[in-house]
């Protein structure tokens, strides 16, 4: 246990009888989001790229492509890959190395929401059938964490792969040739994740790290443009009631449809 | 994927596997398989067959990472090489790995995790045979195998899927159904406690869908915990007349 869990076990009780109040430590009510900020087109050398400020959380993604095969079961669509960084200089928290279940879990859930949503066209992707398609390559990385990295980090891959160009080609005898000029990716779904917390027996919409540190359990709900859910998560070592289930999936809902009202998705 | 090779549910409303869309596939479940272990469970549950093991309470290494106030619960899914059509590598995936997570969050809540601090307890997971739905198979057996261990909980965590396919919210989906369907929702289940322990979900649902299909997973839990119940008397029941 890091000194940083202790204090915030010391504040547990404070955190809780605030939310039973229907009030946070930070100010905000049971369902606000912290301020989103989103710049995006920052590295250049990457085909797209994206940083979301969620609060204090920062959360970076590049979006890179290369030519590869397709998998056998999908010969005619072009690969999606998300890996997750937890970056050392982002948390006392995170160490070097491989990617540890949180990172793996972190990309996954990500992934899902963009892949099951069929917020890319993958079919576009397609080069040669069976031989050659395009892989894309969403990188998320975590530079600050202040809790909630699922709700940044989606919303980041989002913005990164919306502002991603793709160099114009032409087949010649099975060669990719590049030509001149960039056609933006086909993204034709725009899948927001909203996160809660349980903190005695109470939700909380996106939880930042104090919140996260004492919470019973998490549950991620990620809906596409019709409202429709396409992903869900439950994490941490504790439970939901049914009822606490259902209410999460309407919130979700209206959340995700003011963050994309506000984004112009 | 989304090719179709055959209609998944035929003109009566029945499964590829001849299902009703409420309808479990055939349960064995047997507790106290593994000498070595301190408890251990084997399920099959329609071609998917699954051995769970626990070790512990037991001194945790390295030392440090004990913590002076609870257990330390530790879970490896894992799946055979021969277990899939096509050879898995034996070395862990990145779903194996955010699989054995989930599985143990799903089951850490039962478990009185404070009555043993300083300690860790093992559950390992050896998927044999894989048929769809093996993380909610996987945590009915490794909550059997807990309580044969006989560490205290508060209730068995019962699993199970529901999922969409076409058009059709349906119960306890198959390799097939997993792999084609529209959707797919694991549950896993406290009864007694009323609560659900693990949530997850893939694929395109409404709301109305969504909560059609958990509440149906949760109908198979509860058929499922019955089965957890008769298949932990049956090993103890048949210890005692041993003994007499």
């Amino acid at each position: 246990m890091t000194a940083a869990t202790t204090v915030v076990r010391v504040k547990q009780k404070q955190i809780a009888q605030l939310i039973a109040k229907g009030k946070r430590l930070d100010g905000r009510g049971l369902t606000d989001y912290r301020e989103i900020k989103i710049e995006q087109g920052i590295i250049e050398r990457a085909e797209g790229s994206a940083k979301v400020l969620l609060g204090k959380t920062e959360v970076m993604v590049g979006v890179k492509i290369e030519t590869g095969e397709p998998f056998p079961d999908t010969p005619n669509e072009g690969v999606l890959t998300v890996n997750a960084e937890l970056v050392p200089l982002a948390s006392p928290t995170f160490e070097p190395g491989p990617p540890d279940e949180n990172s793996i879990e972190l990309a996954r859930v990500v992934d899902r929401g963009i892949r099951e949503s069929k917020a890319i066209d993958l079919e576009k992707l397609c080069i040669t059938p069976g031989k050659k398609v395009f892989v894309i390559f969403v990188d998320i990385y975590v530079l600050n964490h202040d809790g909630n990295l699922i709700d940044a980090s989606a919303l980041a891959a989002m913005t990164a792969l919306l502002n991603t160009k793709m160099f114009n080609y032409e087949v010649e005898n099975g060669e990719v040739k590049i030509k001149p000029g960039y056609t933006p990716l086909p993204v034709r779904r725009h899948p927001v994740a909203v996160t809660f917390a349980k903190i005695n027996d109470r939700l909380v919409v996106d939880p930042w790290l104090e919140e996260e540190q004492i919470m019973d359990a998490r549950l991620t709900i990620t809906t596409d443009d019709d409202g429709n859910i396409c992903a869900v998560q439950k994490g941490g070592s504790g439970c939901f009631t049914p009822k606490q289930v259902f209410e999460a999936v309407q919130i979700a809902k209206e959340k995700a449809a003011e963050i994309r009202k506000k984004l112009g998705w | 994927m989304s090719q179709k090779t055959e209609k998944l549910i035929d003109k009566k409303g029945l499964r590829i596997d001849g299902r009703k869309p409420d309808e479990l596939r055939p349960i064995k479940i047997e507790v106290g398989v593994l000498s070595n272990a301190d408890g251990s469970a084997y399920i099959e549950q329609g071609k998917n067959k699954i051995l769970a093991a626990v070790y512990g309470p037991k001194e945790l290494h390295p030392k440090h990472l004990a913590l002076p106030d609870r257990m330390v619960l530790r879970c490896r899914y894992h799946m055979a090489p021969f277990s899939v059509q096509e050879r898995k590598s034996p070395a862990p995936s990145r779903r194996e790995i955010e699989l054995s997570k989930v599985i143990r969050e799903a089951i850490e809540p039962a478990v009185f995790v404070e009555y043993y601090p300083r300690t860790a307890v093992d559950i390992f997971i050896e998927v044999l045979q894989a048929d769809g739905s093996t993380r909610c198979t996987s945590i009915t057996a490794a909550s059997l195998a807990l309580a044969d261990a006989g560490i205290p909980m508060r209730d068995l965590v019962a699993a199970c899927s529901a999922g969409k396919v076409e058009d059709m919210i349906v119960l306890d989906l198959n390799d097939v159904e997993d792999k084609v369907g529209t959707a797919d929702v694991p549950v896993a289940y406290m009864p007694n406690l009323g609560v659900i322990t693990l949530l997850q979900m893939d694929g395109i649902l409404t709301s109305e869908e969504f909560e059609k299909a958990v509440n149906l997973a949760i109908e198979g839990c509860m058929k499922i915990y019955a089965m957890q119940r008769e298949a932990l008397k049956a090993k103890y029941v048949s210890v005692k007349e041993v003994e007499e």
